[in-house]
């Protein structure tokens, strides 16, 4: 493999005019930024000058796990898409196509750092190991969130885009006093130059939709100004539902970094082995104290933005097609028969596991418990309130009332 | 007349501005070969091109901002928000600019944009995609507040909404998108003015008022209770702002009791205003107190409880005895 820098294709396809792009990039006097790939769609590994020293750290049982988890949460993906088909959910936002990505990046955190999660991260959530099933109680409308943040240092889902960016700032900007405070500590009490608790950093999710939101701007100006351990990671996957990326950015979004005075960072978002090697790269800066970092995993959303979603009203399959031909697990398989990492002993027991996954997803389905709304009447203050006490006794006042009603019913059903 | 769902009636109040104000310009997140996530603008980008039907970056703020500058420069801009609960990255661009631009510029400005917002509830969906923000926008001055619940309101609505001279938002029941009725395209008759409550249904023993996805709501309780031998007047609001106080007055003084509902949570609602308006203008008439339905004080809560949180046909009948009871 020879050039690892990769052009850029983000207006490949995209109807964008090239005079009009040219002109932007003869304005701007910078050329476009190249992209970080290791792994080619034919499964060759190629070599880079920073990054490859990352590649290597990984042992054949980190590769072979890589693997392991995007093909389970493509499994589990497809799963929820059926419980979406057959009623069991309200909605469903599928990540097919954007498993490298999140596998890549999620697996290059660690368990002190805390994750900023869109709606999509399905798979970033495994590598947090939150409990899939918790993930579908919003999509199942049992809950807004679903399971505890503090357990796995993964976020709650944000539904209103980009306004999680800001809270990942202020939360890296949390941790830069904690460490203050330790260090200080330890000065004190004569402890200092012992062992500490590792660093943490913070990364946050978003996609090139999301990108034109001004929380995004905002919590970039404030990253860079306090120099937050933050690193913001961009899926774009070329979709915001049916609106282009062009139409968020004419530059690839990974320069926009500059302009605020941080590093930006385009990236194959389909090699996980690269995602994996960037992130990993950002996070340990971030630790280190050295700033934000801002990520553009460049991939596709192959399926529909949601279940609700129709995109043949927007785009042209055969864009699909193309994308497909980079699919990331095709890609990871590839390498690693061809260095004898894994045999077809492990990609059978990757399948078996993933209907495994599916099995286990369905059944905890079926079981979410719908909730009473008295919960929210409950979880609406943390201390007492007069108006919700008011309103809850007009609630229980009222139902009672149907309590006659709902007797002969119920005894039916008991029978 | 013609017979068309919501959706439809508003697709085609939108062409019809299209096609009478070459200066309309409609702009917002997937509403071009998308035709927006409820397709109201489907078939529009076709017909009238990416200049008049623009698909906007996914950015509220910039979307009511720009729209604000368009409008300066003499445009009529109709944006679409996707769902009530994401107009809030917009909110500061509507209620300290837009809203105030007229009296800032001692009437030398004036800032004729509308803005369309799919609102309400019951619809299974996840969160900030059912809520009633209305009272927010209500409360302030210099913005037009409107909300159809039938075809042929909303075929008209969203024209005098553009030919208004002031911002207008026009909260859209999307629960009732579906819901089909007859419109006359040909005249709006007696929805000649938008700012004006309809009576929908004549009564003596109590009057309900509701607006958008409620009315059909309040009229099956009124036929609920006609078997019971009271006989319910039902007012469609139709504007939240400004509030034709006149006709529900009229209404209370003939039939001395006041039901108002909303889905909005009770507290800081709408439902309150009219309380204490009718309080002022009908106190003689009024044989019990203003009684009011709405959510409850807390988050719209999960699509597995909302038929709890949402007034119902039994929630109505409910406060219509207890007004009755005085
Ligand atoms: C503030 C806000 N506006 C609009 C929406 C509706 N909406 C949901 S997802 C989406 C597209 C998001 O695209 P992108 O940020 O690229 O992320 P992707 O879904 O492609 O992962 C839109 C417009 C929303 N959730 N929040």
């Amino acid at each position: 493999m020879g050039a690892t820098h990769l052009p850029s294709t983000e207006f490949d396809g995209t109807g964008i005019d090239d005079r009009l792009e040219a002109e932007a990039e003869a304005r701007l006097g910078d050329p476009v930024e190249p992209m970080v790939q290791l792994l080619a769609p034919d499964g060759t590994l190629g070599s880079d000058p920073v990054f490859s020293e990352y590649a290597e750290r990984l042992d054949p049982a980190e590769l072979r796990g890589f693997y392991a988890d995007m093909a389970k949460i493509r499994r589990f993906d497809v799963e929820a898409t059926a419980l979406q088909r057959q009623g069991q959910l309200a909605l469903w936002v599928p990540l097919t196509g954007q498993e490298a990505a999140q596998i890549g990046s999620g697996r290059a955190s660690q368990p002190q750092d805390y994750i900023f999660p869109t709606y999509r991260e399905h798979g970033v959530a495994l590598t947090r190991n939150v409990d899939l099933a918790e993930l579908l109680r919003q999509f199942r409308g049992v809950s807004n969130g679903g399971w505890n943040p503090k357990d796995t240092n993964f976020h709650l889902y944000t539904l209103v885009l980009a306004a999680q960016t800001p809270h990942a700032v202020g939360y890296a900007m949390g941790i830069q006093r904690d460490q203050k405070f330790a260090a200080s500590a330890a000065l004190a009490d004569g402890t200092a130059g012992q062992a500490t608790e590792p660093k943490a950093a913070v990364m946050v999710y978003f996609g090139d939709g999301a990108s034109s939101e001004g929380d995004v701007h905002e919590s970039m100006v404030f990253a860079s100004s306090y120099k937050a351990p933050v690193v913001f990671f961009c899926q774009n996957n070329h979709w915001a539902i049916s609106v282009p990326s062009s139409v968020q950015t004419r530059i690839p979004l990974a320069n926009r970094a500059k302009g605020y005075g941080f590093p930006g960072i385009r990236v194959d978002g389909n090699d996980v082995i690269a995602v994996h090697a960037v992130t990993e790269w950002a996070l340990e800066r971030a630790r280190q104290g050295e700033g934000p970092v801002l990520i553009e995993a460049f991939t596709y959303r192959v399926g529909a933005h949601t279940t609700a979603d129709d995109p043949t009203k927007y785009r042209e399959s055969a864009e699909e097609g193309r994308w497909r031909a980079k699919d990331p697990l095709e890609r990871l398989e590839k390498y690693l028969r061809a260095e004898g990492v894994a045999d077809d002993a492990f990609f059978e027991q990757v399948r078996a596991d993933g209907d495994e996954l599916a099995a286990y997803v369905r059944k905890t389905t079926h079981d979410l418990e719908t909730p009473d709304i008295r919960t929210a009447f409950a979880n609406t203050y943390v201390e007492a309130h007069p108006l919700v006490a008011e309103e809850l006794a007009w609630f229980e006042e009222y139902s009672a009332g149907f309590a006659d009603e709902a007797e002969p019913a119920d005894t039916e059903a008991a029978n | 007349m013609t017979t068309m769902t919501i959706a439809k009636a508003i697709n085609e109040g939108l062409r019809a501005t299209l096609n009478n104000n070459p200066r309309a310009l409609l702009m917002g997140e997937d509403i071009g070969p998308l035709g927006g996530v409820y397709r109201v603008t489907d078939g529009l980008i076709a017909e009238f091109g990416a200049d008049r039907v623009v698909d906007t970056p996914l950015a509220e703020s910039g979307i009511i901002g720009t729209a604000i500058g368009l409008s300066l420069r003499g445009y009529l801009p109709v944006c679409e928000i996707q769902f009530d609960g994401f107009v809030f990255p917009a909110f500061n661009q509507i209620t300290t600019q837009l809203a105030k631009m007229h009296s800032r510029s001692n009437g030398n400005l004036t800032v004729p944009v509308v803005i369309r917002i799919p609102y309400g509830g019951g619809i299974g969906s996840i969160e900030h995609h059912s809520e009633s923000p209305e009272a927010l926008f209500a409360h302030t001055a210099g913005l037009r507040i409107i909300t159809p619940s039938n075809p042929h309101d909303a075929y008209w609505m969203i024209q005098q909404a553009v030919d208004c001279q002031d911002p207008v938002i026009v909260f859209e029941p999307k629960r009732r998108y579906w819901l089909k009725g007859e419109v006359d395209t040909e005249s709006p008759g007696p929805s000649a003015d938008p700012f004006r409550a309809h009576v929908l249904r004549e009564g003596t023993d109590a009057t309900v008022v509701v607006y958008g996805p409620l009315v059909p709501v309040a009229l099956a309780a009124a036929n609920a209770a006609a078997e019971d031998g009271h006989s319910v007047e039902v007012i469609d609001l139709r504007s939240i702002s400004p509030i034709d106080f006149d006709t529900v007055t009229e209404s209370v003084q003939k039939t001395g009791r006041l039901v108002v509902a909303h889905e909005a949570p009770t507290f800081g609602g709408i439902g309150g205003e009219i309380a204490a308006r009718i309080s002022e203008r009908a106190f003689h008439s009024l044989e019990a107190p203003v009684i009011r339905v709405g959510g409850f004080h807390m988050p719209y809560p999960v699509a597995k409880v909302e038929e709890d949180y949402l007034p119902d046909i039994d929630r109505l009948l409910e406060a219509l005895d207890r007004a009755l009871s005085y």
